[in-house]
């Protein structure tokens, strides 16, 4: 059994870490894991994603041409990568600057307005957070618990900022409900 | 120690610290900028030395400095910055000096791009530098085998007195998994009084060592060089290493790749599986010595119809591919070099085609 879930957004929106953070889980969980990052030259404001596999028998080839869910924190990601997730998985849409829909009647379509309930809890830079919390829980990849711990760790060497991403987390488990 | 995530690129400088390599100078470059930034404050943490040169020329020679002085050091580098360090990788293996390289490939020729590839595979096995000198030649396929084979490369560089390569491509040193490091850390191993430059009063002696490879006699380079011959066939016979994968039972065709794209092909063999169609596949994990034996073993397999040689270049490692094989079997090249690694559905379409051209 294996998952891929596929990252993508515009550099700065914390793409990679929220990767990284799933990665972590899994692996906590005693999964295989893999992050492959997109490491083209890319800029502030350009494109970013990268691949989390995940899977109960050690991880083939890193370049998957179908995932199986996807976090889309823009349009443009949306747009090129909805069309490619395979039938079943989750598609979570960032509201927030997405107007549209995948177009995708065969998967599970989450749209959460991800900057607004980052912006309630405390800052809207944690949409991240948001948007991650939003999919595990709907996906079910990890558990909510490992995912709170591996929070938590992520921001250790800044603990002023595990409340609020912590809150995050919340409102994104709530969304997904 | 327990799993940590780690990506590539971290994995081969915490592994050359507990390796006991405590001497790091490297100029950044991407794909494997990371190495340099964790050694930048790891290396302090350990009382080693970390120094960024001002070139890679600059670099490789420090890299021979210290390597002279009889201490483990090693640097990593990208596609182009292996290409300036070539030549005192020549004057290291005529010197006889053990030292490790890490070359993250990128695409090339020139500058090339930044995305992944395996097109220095003839730069690292058969012309890294002018003369007769080779290099061990390790190639990894995961974060874990990364990092082991680093912390094997300086014994073996010590064992020769060589300097050894491993030969990753971009995505080895980008990706993150988990890996696990032994607790202790290695402490400098071998004795080098024998050769190397490191004062004679420690060890009593009145006699210089002298560290060098001019030899203007013609008589005495020859020499040299059958020294150096020897240490290469020595490495034919005891440190040739390969992984053979779904070799067991019969199958229709052989692939032989390495690194990033050896892990492409097998997801793409347990997909062509579910389908009837069996594909064997033997791993190179070392390209120098090349594992002549297991890939003309592998190809002579009863009902084994064609061996391909995927790689991410122009067609390289097919050569070796194709001498072990001597003609007993078609040998067909597949591979890309712009960045994109081929996915498996290609491979899968590969396979197929080739299949059913025979």
């Amino acid at each position: 059994m294996q998952s891929e879930v596929m990252f993508a957004g515009f550099g700065g929106q914390g793409i990679l870490l929220i990767g990284k953070i799933l990665a972590h889980a899994a692996m906590e969980e005693g999964f295989e894991v893999a992050w492959i990052p997109s490491y083209g030259p890319e800029m502030r404001g350009g494109t970013a994603y990268c691949l989390v596999v995940i899977g109960d028998r050690p991880i083939g080839s890193p370049i998957i041409k179908n995932p199986s869910h996807l976090v889309a924190m823009n349009r443009p990601s949306l747009e090129k990568f909805a069309p490619v997730i395979k039938p079943g998985g989750v598609i979570l849409n960032n509201m927030s600057l997405i107007s549209i829909d995948s177009g995708r009647a065969d998967v599970d379509e989450l749209k959460v307005l991800t900057a607004e309930l980052a912006a309630d809890v405390g800052n809207a830079k944690a949409s991240n957070i948001v948007a991650l919390s939003a999919f595990v829980a709907r996906s079910k990849l990890v558990s909510l618990d490992t995912l709170k711990h591996c929070i938590e760790e992520e921001f250790a060497k800044r603990p002023k900022l595990i409340p609020l991403n912590l809150k995050a987390m919340d409102a994104g488990i709530q969304a997904a409900q | 120690m327990p799993k940590v995530l780690m990506k590539g690129n971290e994995a081969i400088a915490e592994a050359a610290i507990r390796a006991g390599c405590l001497n790091y100078f490297a100029y950044p470059i991407t794909p494997q900028s990371e190495v340099a930034e964790y050694l930048s404050w790891r290396m302090p943490e350990v009382n080693g030395v970390f120094l960024q040169g001002e070139s890679e020329v600059a670099v490789s020679y420090m890299i021979f400095g210290a390597a002279g002085a009889g201490v483990r050091v090693f640097t990593t580098s990208s596609s182009p910055g292996i290409s300036l360090m070539s030549e005192a990788i020549s004057y290291l293996c005529g010197a006889q000096l053990p030292a490790v390289f890490v070359n993250i490939m990128r695409g090339g020729p020139g500058l090339g791009g930044i995305l992944p590839s395996q097109a220095d595979y003839l730069q690292a096995t058969k012309g890294i530098g002018h003369g007769d000198c080779r290099l061990l030649v390790m190639a990894p396929a995961s974060v874990q085998e990364a990092a082991e084979m680093v912390m094997t490369a300086f014994p073996l560089a010590e064992k020769y007195r060589n300097p050894v390569m491993i030969l990753g491509d971009g995505l080895i040193g980008q990706m993150m998994e988990p890996v696990e490091f032994p607790d202790q850390l290695k402490s400098e191993a071998s004795n080098k009084d024998g050769w190397a430059t490191n004062g004679m009063d420690h060890r009593g002696s009145t006699t210089r060592n002298l560290v060098k490879s001019l030899f203007l006699d013609a008589e005495q380079l020859n020499d040299n060089n059958l020294i150096l011959r020897a240490k290469y066939e020595r490495m034919k016979k005891e440190d040739v290493r390969w992984e053979c994968w779904n070799t067991e039972e019969t199958y229709d065709a052989l692939i032989v790749s390495y690194g990033t794209m050896s892990r492409v092909c097998k997801t793409a063999i347990s997909m062509l599986k579910e389908e009837g169609i069996e594909v064997g596949l033997v791993r190179p994990q070392t390209l120098f010595p090349f594992p002549e034996q297991a890939v003309r073993q592998a190809a002579q397999k009863e009902g084994c119809r064609v061996v391909l040689s995927v790689e991410m270049s122009m067609g390289q490692m097919v050569e070796d591919v194709e001498r072990c094989v001597q003609g007993a079997l078609p040998v067909k090249w597949y591979g890309k070099c712009g960045g994109d690694v081929p996915t498996p559905e290609e491979i899968i379409d590969l396979v197929k085609t080739t299949l059913s051209s025979l």
